[in-house]
């Protein structure tokens, strides 16, 4: 429903652009495709290596793995799945209503789905492109850290 | 040099092939993850970048400065969330946009707040998780996301500096061009 939405806007400008301007559009296309080109390669490594990812654990293993009182170790999986992978929203919630089912804690997924938001291990060399090791290696350990503190929050607030 | 790109994703491309030659259903299933997170890209990412090459093409720098620049105070702010917010798809088709808004003198901590919108708090995705996970569990999430986005870009813009911002803008303009 959303992509129709941004497939019919960027069509209507594209359009409208046209009209005003062949040049000019063309000259968005063109920075368009190059921008886009210039992570392909980065991205079709992270899909498929993503995909592998997840299709090697099992999801009853991993519900265990954070249940509710699987304390501290529970706690340093469920960031470091979520840190390292990149799972779409739409296989992302569900995916975490399913953990919760099968006995994994509140704080634990929290923390799964907010390290999944805002860390990108397998993004770092589609990040660093745009905005250099460093600031990337801070911005990824600041979120992590956050991410805990979310995390934390929310499991004293609804456990 | 371009080939030379390519040879990442073919040794995955390798790798996910061993495993399917190792065990045929774990390798269907990678290549079914796979597939789904590739539909989710093409979902968004395409018009994104069109957008993008639009916006720099059509929206002048005097214009960005204005509404997101140094001076742009609260307004900066909440323009940046807003956003961030109203985006759609995974957190790299965020960067390049950030490379346009860098070089179009949007300020740094806005870009940053932009990414951290952008990261955990895009609406459609507060939708779904609303209906997934409870109003109570997104709403709760939501509101501990949007003072700590802010803090995080405040505390990231000081501690990387003018010189390296100046840097890094320069070399998000260099790769928009």
């Amino acid at each position: 429903m959303y992509s129709i939405v941004i497939y019919f806007i960027t069509g209507l400008l594209l359009v409208i652009s046209l009209i005003a301007s062949r040049k000019k559009t063309l000259m968005a296309l063109k920075k368009a495709w190059r921008s886009f080109e210039g992570i392909l390669p980065e991205l079709i490594a992270i899909l498929l290596f993503v995909g592998l990812l997840i299709a090697l654990l099992n999801p009853e293993t991993i519900s265990q793995l954070l249940g509710e009182s699987s304390g501290v170790l529970g706690l340093l999986i469920a960031s470091a799945i979520g840190s390292i992978t990149l799972i779409p929203g739409f296989v992302a919630f569900p995916t975490a209503v399913m953990l919760l089912n099968n006995g994994a804690g509140i704080t634990q997924i929290a923390l799964f789905i907010s390290t999944l938001m805002m860390v990108g291990v397998v993004t770092f060399p589609v990040e660093k492109k745009y905005f250099g090791i460093r600031l990337t290696i801070m911005r990824n350990v600041m979120a992590f850290g956050f991410s805990f503190i979310v995390a934390g929050l929310m499991g004293v607030i609804l456990g | 040099m371009k080939a030379k790109r390519y040879v990442f994703p073919l040794v995955t491309a390798g790798l996910v092939f061993a495993v399917f030659a190792a065990d045929n259903q774990i390798g269907l299933n990678a290549l079914s993850i796979t597939g789904s997170s590739f539909l989710e890209m093409l979902s968004v990412i395409p018009p994104i970048f069109i957008l993008l090459g639009l916006l720099d093409v059509w929206i002048p720098r005097e214009k960005i400065i204005r509404h997101l620049g140094e001076e742009s105070g609260i307004k900066g702010i909440v323009l940046s969330f807003l956003l961030g917010a109203a985006a759609a798809g995974p957190l790299y088709g965020a960067f390049p946009i950030a490379a346009v808004f860098m070089k179009k003198g949007v300020k740094f901590s806005n870009v940053l707040i932009f990414i951290g919108a952008w990261s955990t708090t895009k609406i459609p995705m507060f939708m779904f998780e609303m209906g997934s996970l409870g109003a109570g569990f997104a709403l709760l999430r939501l509101a501990i996301n949007i003072p700590g986005i802010l803090l995080m870009a405040i505390i990231l813009e000081r501690i990387t500096g003018k010189e390296s911002i100046g840097a890094i803008c320069a070399q998000a303009a260099s790769i928009s061009e």
